[in-house]
């Protein structure tokens, strides 16, 4: 059979379809159970990328990225010619800094896309991954692909939180670009503190970004969990943004001191203690040690659940 | 660094500006806050102290005086005694937590109210060596004749005294004047009480100690709310105790009258009477400080702007001259808030108690703790500081002073005094500091025009400041009286912070005109400056703390030199505090730690029972086996009930029943999407459970086709395939593909669509690789007839190559059509199964038909005639028209024996259709003992077909 030329798709036509299958289908019963061959384990992370990558919900969100800091340029330009009397506030010091150099720039891009804008990437990278495919109705192909549950979940965990690493990578490096390009490549210059150079301010950027990065995580969990109960992936993205906003609130009551310290979040802005001259390291341990007991504690539900469910969608 | 700062700062600001006048009481009503934690001791067996009242020295007016004392007794044997005295405003009451400490270390512990606190009769002298420093030597007294104490010769206690702010000047006082004290602890207190409430900064010499301030005769100006904030704080003693012996004296309340009247008298002045700096200057340690022999340990806090760190250095000067052993302990509490090193402070008062009193440790060896304590502030605020070591007090005892010059930027300025001293400058505001906020106010400390900024240069290198530094200036003003108040701001980026709420406070008297030089001391505190931090010397002309002068005046700073800073490079101690693993962060990774363990428990589990897993070699032949299958849902729904079957090799089955039969949860369960609660699948001989390898070996379409709606046909099927991770040439895309005959519209979006072509996508996804089980659920869904005449010999081509079909359809005809083989599920159970050939077409079964409009009685009995012939089995009324005849007789008998029970047979015919049997067995096992109703039954059957027809 095999040296039989198979009938190129446009001969199709010719003949009913299916013609071709049939033919380059051998009798099963002649050797009842050849081994399944496998190349590559079972939804490799290069086919999840595949998966994600070409979305529209991935674009838009590295779009959004990339836009952020030319749109600050733009709205800087504008401000810059609207007003030119001296408003002298507070604020306008931020943004007058922000325009001092590169690396003030990039910083205040980091400063104003922490709190909600990597948040809210991070809940939908890892949130909408499962949902999305229970959705398309795909997640029970995957599953009898066959895919393992605790496979497929760490494939999605994978890309979803290797996707996160790159947005919180991606914003100071593209900030730093554009920053650079617009207003040049000074140093930092510190509003609070003191000035650091590039030798200091560089590594202590990416601490910063390090740490950014796994205080996401807890909210990356818990969308991820959420993803494994509902088959909508808005009430996954929606849920973990909800209880993110939810433990802010709390985090703001001083009756809940000092068990607020545990929440995740609370220590959210403790990046900034990187960049001061002397940095203070106590509380960004204290917040990786926390938004790690969270991530794996939800990513651990999450694992229990979907191995556990029935897969109805 | 906190870029939200400045936005706030507004905020702060003028809710600051809403406390100011009540801010200081914060720091006054608990003036031993420093050292008011007890150690954390356990009170076990809280010994209730004895109380008693003892008579003391009448007062000035002869009235007599007892006070209300507490002793914490000791049960056997003879113990140290120590002298436990409240801050101002407070009572013994104050200090029963300490006390309670201390008696549980082994003490007898005295504590009384003193004169004109609590309920201790008399009037307040502050101090007076004629008053309270005399009851307190009479305690001394009473302690040597209690038989627990112990005693150094007849009526020689061993004793110590411990106390802070007014308790701590107490103690002193009571070591200067009595012999008899073996220890001192005495914390945030005052060397000199006149240059406490008029300080003055203008030095004379440079100072040779870290705080070191060796003022001109010239008094400083006034500490009015200070001031104010004593005198209403024993006002409020005199409201609380309503036993109080001192009559309702006007508003002096429990105050000694002449204290009293001069105090307001310099309240309304402003200026200091010389007969108040001398009774001040009195009721101080310093008088008689050279006279203290008893080991002490002083405290004193950054944090404090009413006994700053130069009272402290001043005493610790005067026991370094007369070679007492000493010990100097800055704190950043005092009283503007509180340390954040209490319990550490606790302890080594308790230490130094135990080291020289209980222990009796030679004077000169060495110190139980470390001759010099302080603490450099930390980055942020609301974290502790770090508390570091000198192994002698910088210019003290052979401690050197380091010093640094940090130039100026800026050498001159003017400033004015505004007339009536109003607006006044916000700078040192006590209860700032206690809150927390460390954020800028300097738009209310530096009035335009009252104020002039000197800034330094940047600093090359980071340095650690210990003390006050050191400035120099010319002076020059039109009027005989200039006063100034220096405060030191860090300059960073655009803003500008204070670094501590304290001033500076300068009172000149000088010619009109006439240059004058002056050296001024800046306030002493702890301070880091990373290099390149630049500092701003503010020079303001008022504070709103002072009582300002009225008279407006103008004033010219010129020449100022650059500062001189004492440094210092001390020993950090405890690690736990710089860097290392607090409680917090243990707590966490303890708890870290257990998930990782559940997890990696959990996970090795799983792994072992994964091996576990039995094959069934006997199987192995058998493309399907399901074995008592049963799934009940949380809701209690039991949607499949014990349900086998099996597909063999080359067979196409088709599963039907109808809605809610269980078809899809049978499916399901077969591909290991939903758990079966009993019962078993297998798949080839291998069981199946959720993602099985076997599961390789079957291609599915379940309820619809599902795909990534932004990828094109082809790139789903590659998508799909990569999943599986097997080698592309195994899948057959091309082949597949034409299965599914979507022409041009592969390399289209799947959502643009239609629900017949992703059908056929779905077909061709469960073909790839083309899999020995085929799973197709209703795969006609959505096709048009020629589409489904087309995949019929699909389907039964695909199953002669020796794989196996499983379809599950409504189309009945269809299955028919198609499948070999046929499963008939209804409420969760199989009701029958066989070939196809089998079920429609069997020898026993005749089908009679009927002509239309026949009677239906005498349908019935004709039927039940024919049901009572010999060799009838059964008689089912099909439809009106048709009747089921099952039979073990010939098929020509039948009818013979139909014809003679009376039934006008038109036709006669061997073979139902699918749909008929489908509909009998479904009636039959939905009604098994309900008897046949001819009539109801074709109602019933009819509108069953309309359900199933509907589906």
């Amino acid at each position: 059979m095999s040296e039989t030329p198979r009938p190129a798709p446009t001969d199709a036509g010719a003949q009913p379809p299916g013609e071709a299958l049939l033919e380059v289908m051998e009798p099963a019963g002649a050797a009842p159970t050849q081994a399944i061959t496998r190349v590559r384990s079972p939804l490799s992370w290069r086919a999840e990328v595949r998966r994600q990558w070409g979305r529209r919900r991935t674009t838009w969100a590295f779009g959004l990225l990339l836009a952020l800091p030319l749109v600050l340029v733009g709205s800087f330009f504008f401000g810059e010619r609207s007003s030119n009397s001296n408003r002298g506030g507070a604020t306008s010091r931020i943004f007058d800094l922000a325009q001092s150099g590169a690396a003030n720039f990039s910083l205040v891009l980091v400063f104003l896309a922490s709190e909600l804008l990597l948040v809210l990437l991070a809940a939908l990278f890892c949130g909408d991954a499962v949902p999305s495919e229970a959705s398309w109705a795909s997640l029970r192909y995957l599953l009898v692909a066959p895919v393992q549950r605790a496979r497929l979940l760490t494939s999605k965990l994978v890309v979803g939180v290797g996707s996160t690493l790159l947005a919180t990578v991606l914003l100071p490096a593209w900030g730093l670009l554009v920053g650079g390009i617009f207003y040049g490549w000074d140093p930092l210059t510190n509003p609070l503190g003191e000035n650091l150079t590039w030798g200091q301010f560089l590594p202590r950027l990416a601490l910063a970004m390090g740490y950014i990065f796994i205080t996401l995580l807890p909210i990356a969990a818990i969308a991820f969990w959420l993803g494994t109960r509902s088959d909508a992936p808005l009430a996954a993205v929606g849920g973990a943004v909800l209880v993110s906003i939810l433990l802010n609130i709390l985090d703001q009551l001083d009756a809940l001191d000092p068990y607020r310290n545990a929440f995740p979040g609370h220590y959210s802005r403790a990046w900034q203690d990187a960049l001061a001259v002397t940095p203070d390291y106590s509380d960004m341990l204290h917040g990786a040690l926390w938004s790690l007991v969270w991530a794996v504690a939800f990513t651990m539900l999450a694992y229990r659940r979907f191995r556990r469910s029935d897969i109805l969608s | 660094m906190s870029l939200r700062a400045p936005l706030i700062a507004a905020l702060v600001v003028a809710s600051s500006l809403a406390i100011a006048p009540g801010a200081p009481a914060v720091g006054a009503p608990q003036p031993t806050a420093a050292i008011a934690v007890p150690a954390a001791a356990p009170a076990a067996d809280q010994v209730t102290p004895e109380v008693s009242s003892v008579p003391v020295g009448p007062e000035p007016d002869g009235t007599g005086v007892s006070l209300d004392v507490s002793v914490w007794p000791q049960a056997s044997g003879k113990h140290p005694v120590v002298l436990l005295a409240h801050g101002f405003g407070g009572s013994k009451e104050s200090v029963t937590d300490q006390a309670s400490a201390l008696h549980e270390r082994g003490y007898v512990v005295v504590a009384w109210s003193a004169r004109g606190h609590g309920a201790s009769g008399g009037t307040i002298h502050l101090n007076d060596p004629a008053y309270e420093i005399a009851d307190a030597r009479k305690l001394l007294d009473l302690a040597a004749t209690r038989s627990d104490v112990e005693l150094d010769a007849p009526g020689d206690p061993r004793a110590g005294v411990m106390g802070g702010s007014y308790g701590g000047a107490l103690g002193l006082m009571l070591a200067g004047v009595d012999r008899r004290v073996d220890g001192v602890v005495s914390a945030i207190t005052w060397n000199d009480l006149a240059d406490a409430f008029f300080p003055q900064a203008a030095l004379n010499t440079p100072p040779t100690t870290a705080a070191g301030r060796a003022p001109i005769a010239t008094p400083g100006p006034f500490k009015q709310v200070w001031a104010t904030n004593f005198f209403l704080s024993a006002g409020r003693g005199a409201g609380a105790s309503s036993a109080s012996a001192a009559g309702p004296a006007s508003s002096c309340g429990r105050f000694d009258p002449t204290l009293c009247r001069l105090f307001v008298q310099a309240s309304e002045s402003g200026t200091a009477s010389p007969e108040l700096l001398a009774l001040l200057h009195a009721h101080s340690p310093k008088p008689t400080m050279a006279q203290v022999t008893a080991p002490t340990l002083l405290v004193q806090g950054v944090a404090d702007s009413l006994f700053g760190l130069d009272q402290a250095d001043a005493n610790a000067q005067a026991l370094a001259a007369s070679g007492t052993p000493y010990a100097v302990r800055w704190s950043d509490g005092g009283h503007d808030g509180p340390s954040s090193h209490e319990a550490e402070e606790t302890e080594a008062s308790y230490q130094w108690l135990d080291h020289y009193v209980r222990d009796k440790a030679s004077h000169d060896g060495p110190l139980p703790t470390a001759a010099f304590t302080y603490g450099i502030p930390a980055t942020r605020s609301g974290q502790p500081s770090t508390l570091t070591t000198l192994p002698a007090y910088p210019g003290l005892s052979g401690g050197p002073l380091v010093t640094r010059e940090l130039p100026l930027a800026t050498a001159e300025g003017a400033l004015v005094h505004p007339p009536g001293g109003q607006p006044a400058s916000l700078i040192a505001v006590p209860g700032l500091a206690a809150l927390g906020i460390s954020l800028s106010t300097y738009q209310i400390a530096a009035l335009p025009g009252q104020s002039t900024a000197l800034d330094t240069q940047p600093i090359a290198e980071a340095t650690t400041v210990v003390g006050s530094p050191v400035m120099r200036f010319t002076v020059t003003s039109d009027s005989r009286e200039v006063t100034l108040f220096a405060s030191v701001w860090r300059v960073t980026g655009g803003s500008v912070t204070l670094t501590n709420p304290l001033v500076a406070p300068v009172r000149l008297e000088v010619t009109p005109g006439r240059p004058t030089p002056v050296m001024i001391s800046l306030p002493g505190a702890t301070y880091e400056l990373p290099a390149g931090t630049r500092w701003r010397v503010l020079l303001t002309s008022t504070e709103s703390t002072y009582a300002n002068s009225r008279v407006p005046s103008r004033i010219r700073i010129t020449d100022a030199s650059a500062l001189t800073l004492p440094v210092a490079v001390g020993t950090s101690v405890g690690g736990a505090v710089a860097g290392g693993l607090d409680t917090e962060a243990i707590i966490a990774l303890a708890l870290l730690g257990v998930l990782l363990l559940l997890a990696l428990g959990g996970w090795l589990v799983r792994r072992r029972r994964r091996r576990h897993l039995p094959a069934r070699p006997d199987l192995a032949d058998i493309p399907l086996v399901v074995e008592g299958l049963v799934k009940t849902y949380s809701d209690g729904h039991r949607a499949v009930d014990d349900v086998s079957w099996r597909a063999e090799k080359g067979q196409v089955v088709g599963l039907l029943g109808p809605n809610g039969a269980g078809k899809t949860t049978t499916m399901r369960m077969v591909m290991g999407l939903i758990s079966s609660d009993a019962g078993s699948v297998h798949v080839l001989g291998e069981e199946v459970q959720a993602g099985s390898p076997v599961l390789g070996r079957v291609g599915a379409l379940i309820e619809g086709p599902g795909f990534l709606p932004h990828l094109t046909g082809r790139q789903n099927l590659e998508a799909y395939w990569a999943a599986t991770g097997r080698a592309t040439e195994d899948a057959h895309f091309d082949e597949a593909l034409d299965v599914a005959a979507l022409g041009g519209a592969v390399d289209r979006p799947v959502k643009s669509y239609s629900q017949g072509m992703r059908q056929r996508l779905g077909i061709a996804q469960a073909m790839l690789g083309l899999p020995e089980l085929l799973i197709l659920d209703e795969p006609t869904n959505g096709l048009d007839p020629p589409q489904i005449a087309a995949m019929r010999p699909i389907l039964r081509r695909y199953a002669e190559t020796g794989r196996t079909v499983v379809i599950s359809s409504h189309m009945l005809a269809e299955v028919e059509m198609t499948c070999t083989h046929v499963v008939v599920m209804h409420a969760g159970r199989v009701i029958t199964s066989g070939l196809v050939a089998d079920l429609v077409d069997s020898d026993d079964t005749t089908i009679v038909d009927l002509p239309e409009h026949v009677d239906h009685h005498a349908l019935a009995a004709a039927v039940h005639a024919l049901e009572a012939s010999e060799g009838i089995t059964e008689v089912r009324v099909d439809t009106p028209t048709r009747l089921v005849v099952v039979a073990d007789r010939g098929r020509a008998d039948v009818v013979a024996a139909a014809v003679g029970a009376g039934l006008p047979v038109v036709g006669v015919s061997s073979r139902r259709h699918l749909e008929e049997v489908f509909l009998g067995v479904i009636s039959s096992a939905s009604a098994p003992g309900e008897p046949i109703e001819p009539g109801d039954e074709g109602a019933s059957l009819v509108e069953r077909l309309r359900q199933v027809r509907a589906r």
